[in-house]
């Protein structure tokens, strides 16, 4: 039954995907910056039917103190989901897919910030899913990514995540909720632009080395898509009034 | 701050500049070739009670995987399939680090990586692990302990839980009516293919695969990737802190579909012997 549907709604005969997109094309993205007040930095990312909140704490005074680092700032991450955000209730308890999740999203943001320049201190990343559809963990690093840069953190460049896939034959770029659960490949990639390197790299599915290789192309095409939009949501917080004015004249 | 945190961070940084100097006139500190891997044993079926077990040494780490075979309810949306449940706990025993407790991150991370080769792999045929559909299935757990660790935990986990799986055997089941009753007959488990992990990490410009503890200390990135035995690529993870340059990611999938095809031989020609 799962085949038949698979082959009746991922991808038609005119290449259109089942929410309508090409292989190449990205869901709707939207980041507004600076949307939590008590945070030091935050941002708010709609990603397809993703509704993400991401608020940063930081650098503050570590608790517990023993967890101090003294050449350099310790970085913290929390990906959680609001038992609301998916199709059946999510237990409110972090689940081992949130803690592994938790994990590598830290890491893939830790190679942007410079983190020497703020030693015994703490920035707190929260990730809060209030919606989940497919590909959250991409969209919380471009999210978390954007609050950092709005918290003032000194960074190298900014994180732009996207995920690649495979469905049948066709390798197609950015995985939907259901193109994830029935789908061959799904492999979500962050990268930093300016820099040209990978921070975080999974693959959940079956790729050859051939897809493989125009599986990373294509995520990483989608990262430098994602990063436009990024810097743009920044530009308008900071320079908003100035473009507007520019436009009046 | 005590004086000890700092000096330990003397240490590491001297620590690292000796790695890197060894590392860039070609040598590893324990004498190996970038890309080789430490001598790797395997035993089989080590623990009578389980329905399959292995026991792996990896140089100096040791990690004992056994499968438990039960029956039980299906996963939701899995009707039709058996169920697999792995774990992986790091022993007090296995260094000086470790403090008993639940698993943190890193064998969450562990667990979830190892699993991710053998699930996406399809290795074990699981449609065919059904008895009563959406009601009763084989329930497979395979549960890893880590009794000795001297670094790249992923590999030799993945390499204990694979030579587990392939020379366990199941116990035959007769469904009666709405009941199934255990025959006392087993049978070999459904396998379809063998995934094989390999795991590179990079220290400053050099990337070298089958890290120690000392070397991982020192360590900026790591990917781990895992084959299966037609050599398509199944499951990949990036960890640790720092970043990986894309020549690099190519690189290293390449090496990891040659050295994954001689650590596969070496898994295979277990069930020939035992």
């Amino acid at each position: 039954m799962c085949k038949h549907l698979k082959e009746l709604t991922l991808i038609d005969e005119n290449g259109k995907r089942s929410d309508d997109r090409g292989i190449d094309d990205l869901r709707q993205i939207k980041i507004t910056v600076g949307v939590v007040k008590n945070a030091d930095g935050s941002a708010f990312i709609e990603f397809g039917k993703n509704k993400i909140i991401v608020a940063v704490y930081g650098p503050r005074e570590v608790h517990p103190k023993h967890m101090a680092l003294p050449d350099r700032c310790v970085l913290r991450c929390r990906y959680h989901m609001s038992p609301f955000s998916t199709d059946t209730r999510k237990n409110p308890a972090p689940s081992r897919r949130e803690v592994e999740i938790s994990k590598v999203m830290r890491e893939s943001l830790e190679p942007s910030l410079i983190l020497s320049d703020y030693p015994r201190a703490v920035i707190d990343v929260f990730v809060e899913v209030l919606q989940a559809d497919g590909g959250s963990r991409c969209a919380g690093i471009n999210a978390a990514s954007v609050a950092l840069a709005d918290a003032g953190i000194n960074m190298r460049d900014l994180v732009s995540a996207c995920a690649s896939g495979r469905l049948g034959d066709n390798i197609v770029l950015d995985i939907n909720d259901l193109e994830d659960k029935e789908g061959d490949a799904d492999m979500p990639v962050a990268y930093l632009p300016n820099m040209d390197q990978i921070t975080l790299l999974q693959l959940d599915g079956k790729l050859s080395p051939n897809q493989f290789n125009e599986c990373l192309n294509k995520a990483i095409h989608g990262c430098k898509l994602v990063y436009e939009i990024q810097k743009e949501a920044l530009m308008k917080k900071y320079f908003g009034n100035e473009m507007e004015l520019k436009e009046e004249v | 701050m005590s004086s000890s945190k700092r000096s330990t961070i003397i240490v590491e940084q001297l620590r690292k500049q000796q790695m890197l100097e060894s590392l860039s006139r070609g040598k590893r500190l324990d004498g190996r070739n970038f890309e080789s891997y430490r001598d790797l044993e395997i035993e089989i079926g080590i623990i009578d009670k389980a329905n399959g077990s292995a026991k792996v040494k990896l140089g100096n780490t040791e990690v004992l995987a056994g499968v438990k075979v039960e029956t039980g309810e299906p996963f939701e949306g899995l009707e039709n399939k058996g169920a697999l449940i792995m774990s992986a706990e790091v022993l007090p025993t296995a260094s000086s680090h470790v403090e008993p407790g639940p698993p943190d991150e890193e064998a969450i991370e562990l667990s979830r990586v190892v699993d991710r080769g053998v699930r996406e792999s399809k290795m074990l045929d699981l449609d065919k692990l059904s008895l009563i559909p959406g009601k009763i299935v084989y329930t497979i757990f395979v549960d890893c302990s880590i009794i000795n660790s001297d670094g790249n935990l992923l590999d030799a986990t993945s390499y204990a839980v694979v030579s587990a799986l392939l020379t366990c055997k199941l116990p035959v089941y007769e469904v009666q009516g709405d009941k199934v009753v255990d025959t006392g007959n087993i049978m070999p488990p459904p396998i379809t293919t063998i995934p094989i992990s390999v795991t590179a990490v990079r220290i400053g410009d050099s990337v070298l695969l089958d890290p120690t503890m000392e070397e991982e200390a020192c360590m900026d990135a790591r990917l781990t990737i895992t084959t299966q035995s037609d050599g398509d690529l199944v499951a990949l993870q990036k960890g640790y802190t720092g970043p990986f340059a894309i020549t690099e990611i190519l690189r290293s999938a390449e090496i990891a579909r040659i050295k994954g095809e001689e650590i596969r031989s070496k898994i295979k020609g277990l069930n020939e012997t035992g």
